[in-house]
């Protein structure tokens, strides 16, 4: 049958969230004829809605459903019912992210094998290795236009790359471009160039960068077999006595509350919220929650080792013309204990609005060494600084004991402290940060602490063992053969990588293996 | 409703009683007006910036408590070159906040009397130098109040549109078709 689906039509593939992982598994179900409904819990706001206005685009699309903190991270003390900034729309946080597409190291999907036992942290091997992924990245690569890939052109680079580069040549870095970013350098699969316009967190009012958006869902829809319903949040899952998932509890836009029947549940909430609706999901026959037998529903919760620099100039750079993230410098990357640390880290441009610098700069910060960073504003420059952090068990989202949503569910609690690993690994970016803004010149530079979680990975992962994970190498959960994960929750570590090419890289594979097995009658 | 406008002089309306306000021994008298640093002036229920014509009136708070959370705000942010009118717009809201929650009401008016009291004779903004005001807040940085205050400016203040170009943010740029004929590569002194 045609979209729009039955609440009652337990052949569908029901699918909770429209971001990186939800959005691109409903088009490449649906391209295949299966039947797809994407519940998503945000509205629906299409680029041309999107605001050029920070703290306005924040009110549009951030996910600020209350949410708790804990930890030692400066983020509980800073921003301790914002544990991440991420979106709640149609696309998700593919309206909101950089457009940074970069494949995982051969290493990294192999961290503990590489990187040997690390005290504290529970480091595992994927369950799959680049070599399997490969074919997958081509592919995602080719749907959301990387650049520097299949042909395509890199971005020019704007002043914000400018002094980036010559302190990454001053440094002797041999690794530094314009990055590999779905973001258009020319027109290409019906959507428009990179205008330099900025705001790239705000949403690309262009369309130039890749979001599922306006990219996966309108295709996915225009075959007849994607239903997309904004404003629907999930709530619970619910089985069979045999175990089989059958369908998702949601409240539609009225506020009202719905079953939509399933044959397949595939959960791309993002990694909080992924693992609040299985641990909410809490049936007599699953005490734990849904796939947690493993009891690792919500462990190991990562969000990458970051941190920013700031530089400031005698001349003026104006950062925020242009691409947010407008190159890179790879050398840092790689695996090399000799610095202190195991794994390896990214450093790529950034810039905020003044709004935002104001807001992140330095959380708390006041008096002048405050503001009269502030005041060189036109003359900043700026990095962010990806790296990838260790997974810990007690690093997790729980249920809150106290606190509920407006439906009545606990809310998730967002505990987490920085490894040994991280501290050293991120004052070792800050210090090469430092030396690469004064190596041109800086005569001030700033460590900026972590701001939310934009990459929230981990809660999920996969894993060989059922034991030691909550899905298998195709996201699958070792417990529930017709119940799925699909966003950056089943991470089994982060890499130095931003996510968004390797969630989408999974997603296509994995929509591969839900129509063989369908096939096949197993699931 | 508090509205913040603009005037052509500092014309008092008729203002209450000096010494009703509790202000006579604070300030400098000037004809029925009360001149803080010599800057802005209390007229009635106003505040009035005379050289710079404008003004706000606070229906809930004391206007001598909103001259202070001006100068409090300074304080907290200063930038030389942003003059008195945002600061008070972005300290605004409280006026109205303290009509509806007595708690918000209280919390500011407590929260300023105890910066004049810490400040002794004079009062808080009677205290010519920066560094002696800082002082005062480095005591009190930890309280609801100052962190409420603080808080509120870092969106009450530099969300201001009006304020970006002093700071040379260009703010929106969609309609200007981006920055892609308009500089975003431009630098010349690398």
């Amino acid at each position: 049958m045609a979209a729009p689906f039955d609440l009652k039509d337990d052949s569908v593939v029901v699918i909770i969230g429209s971001g990186a992982g939800g959005g691109t598994l409903g088009n490449e179900l649906a391209q295949k004829g299966i039947d797809v409904v994407i519940l998503e819990a945000g509205a629906r706001h299409e680029y041309e809605d999107f605001t050029n206005n920070e703290w306005d685009s924040f009110g549009q699309l951030a996910w600020v459903d209350k949410r708790t903190t804990s930890g030692d991270w400066r983020v509980a003390k800073d921003f301790p019912n914002l544990p991440a900034w991420i979106v709640k729309s149609v696309g998700g946080s593919t309206t909101h992210w950089a457009g940074a597409s970069l494949r995982f190291q051969d290493h990294e999907f192999k961290a503990l094998t590489h990187y040997g036992k690390v005290k504290g942290a529970s480091l595992l091997d994927w369950p799959i290795t680049l070599a399997e992924l490969e074919p997958y990245y081509a592919k995602a690569e080719d749907k959301m236009g990387v650049t520097r890939t299949n042909g395509i052109a890199g971005l020019p680079g704007n002043n914000n790359f400018k002094v980036l580069k010559a302190g990454a040549d001053k440094l002797g870095y041999k690794e530094c471009h314009t990055g590999n970013m779905a973001i258009n350098s020319a027109e290409r699969d019906d959507r428009m160039s990179c205008q330099q316009t900025g705001f790239c967190f705000q949403g690309c009012k262009w369309g130039a960068k890749w979001s599922t958006l306006y990219t996966e869902i309108p295709k996915g829809e225009k075959t007849g077999k994607l239903e997309v319903r904004p404003n629907s949040m999930a709530q619970k899952i619910e089985h069979d006595k045999s175990g089989k998932v059958t369908g998702v509890l949601y409240t539609d836009k009225e506020g009202k509350q719905q079953l939509q029947k399933a044959r397949i549940v595939a959960v791309a909430g993002n990694s909080i919220e992924s693992p609040r609706l299985l641990l909410n999901s809490e049936s007599t026959m699953f005490p734990n929650g849904l796939a947690n037998s493993s009891g690792q529903v919500g462990r190991n919760y990562m969000r990458h080792t970051t941190g920013s620099v700031y530089g400031i100039f005698e001349k003026p750079v104006h950062m925020y013309r242009g691409t947010t993230m407008a190159g890179i410098i790879r050398d840092e990357a790689r695996h090399d204990p000799s610095r202190g640390f195991v794994g390896g880290y990214e450093m790529e441009t950034l810039s905020l609005g003044l709004p935002f610098m104001a807001a992140f700069l330095d959380p708390g910060g006041w008096g002048r060494s405050f503001t009269s960073a502030l005041d060189q504003y036109v003359n900043m420059a700026g990095l962010w600084i990806v790296g990838e952090d260790m997974p810990q068990e007690d690093n997790r989202i729980t249920l809150h004991k106290g606190e509920k949503d407006k439906y009545g569910l606990p809310i998730a609690n967002v505990n987490f402290s920085d490894h040994k690993n991280d501290i050293a690994m991120r004052d070792h970016a800050y210090e090469q940060g430092k030396a690469l803004y004064e190596a041109v010149g800086a005569t001030r530079v700033f460590p900026t602490p972590p701001y939310p979680s934009t990459h929230n990975l981990g809660t999920n992962r996969m894993s060989e063992k059922a034991k030691d994970g909550v899905v298998n190498k195709h996201g699958q959960s070792h417990d529930i053969k017709n119940l799925f994960v699909s966003d950056g929750s089943q991470f089994t570590t982060g890499g130095a990588e931003n996510p968004t090419l390797t969630i989408v890289s999974l997603a296509i594979r994995q929509a591969d293996y839900i129509a063989k097995e369908m096939a096949a009658k197993t699931i | 409703m508090v509205t913040i406008f603009n005037r052509n002089a500092a014309a008092p309306d008729t203002p209450e009683p000096i010494e009703k306000q509790g202000l006579s021994r604070r300030d400098l008298l000037k004809g029925g007006t009360i001149s803080l640093g010599a800057i802005l002036v209390i007229s009635g229920s106003s505040i009035i910036h005379p050289e710079f014509a404008w003004g706000l009136e606070t229906s809930n708070l004391k206007p001598e408590t909103m001259a202070t959370l001006i100068q409090l705000a300074r304080d907290i942010y200063p930038h030389d070159h942003i003059p008195d009118r945002f600061y008070a717009i972005a300290v605004k809201p409280y006026d109205a906040k303290a009509g509806e929650d007595p708690k918000t009401k209280k919390m500011i008016e407590d929260g300023i009397a105890d910066l004049d009291k810490r400040a002794g004779k004079g009062g808080y903004i009677g205290l010519g130098w920066e560094d002696d005001r800082l002082a005062i807040l480095r005591k009190v940085e930890d309280t609801p109040f100052f962190q409420t205050v603080r808080g509120g400016l870092v969106t009450g203040l530099y969300n201001q549109e009006e304020i970006w170009p002093l700071f040379g943010y260009e703010g929106e740029s969609y309609s200007k078709g981006g920055y892609i004929a308009r500089g975003f590569g431009d630098i010349e002194w690398l």
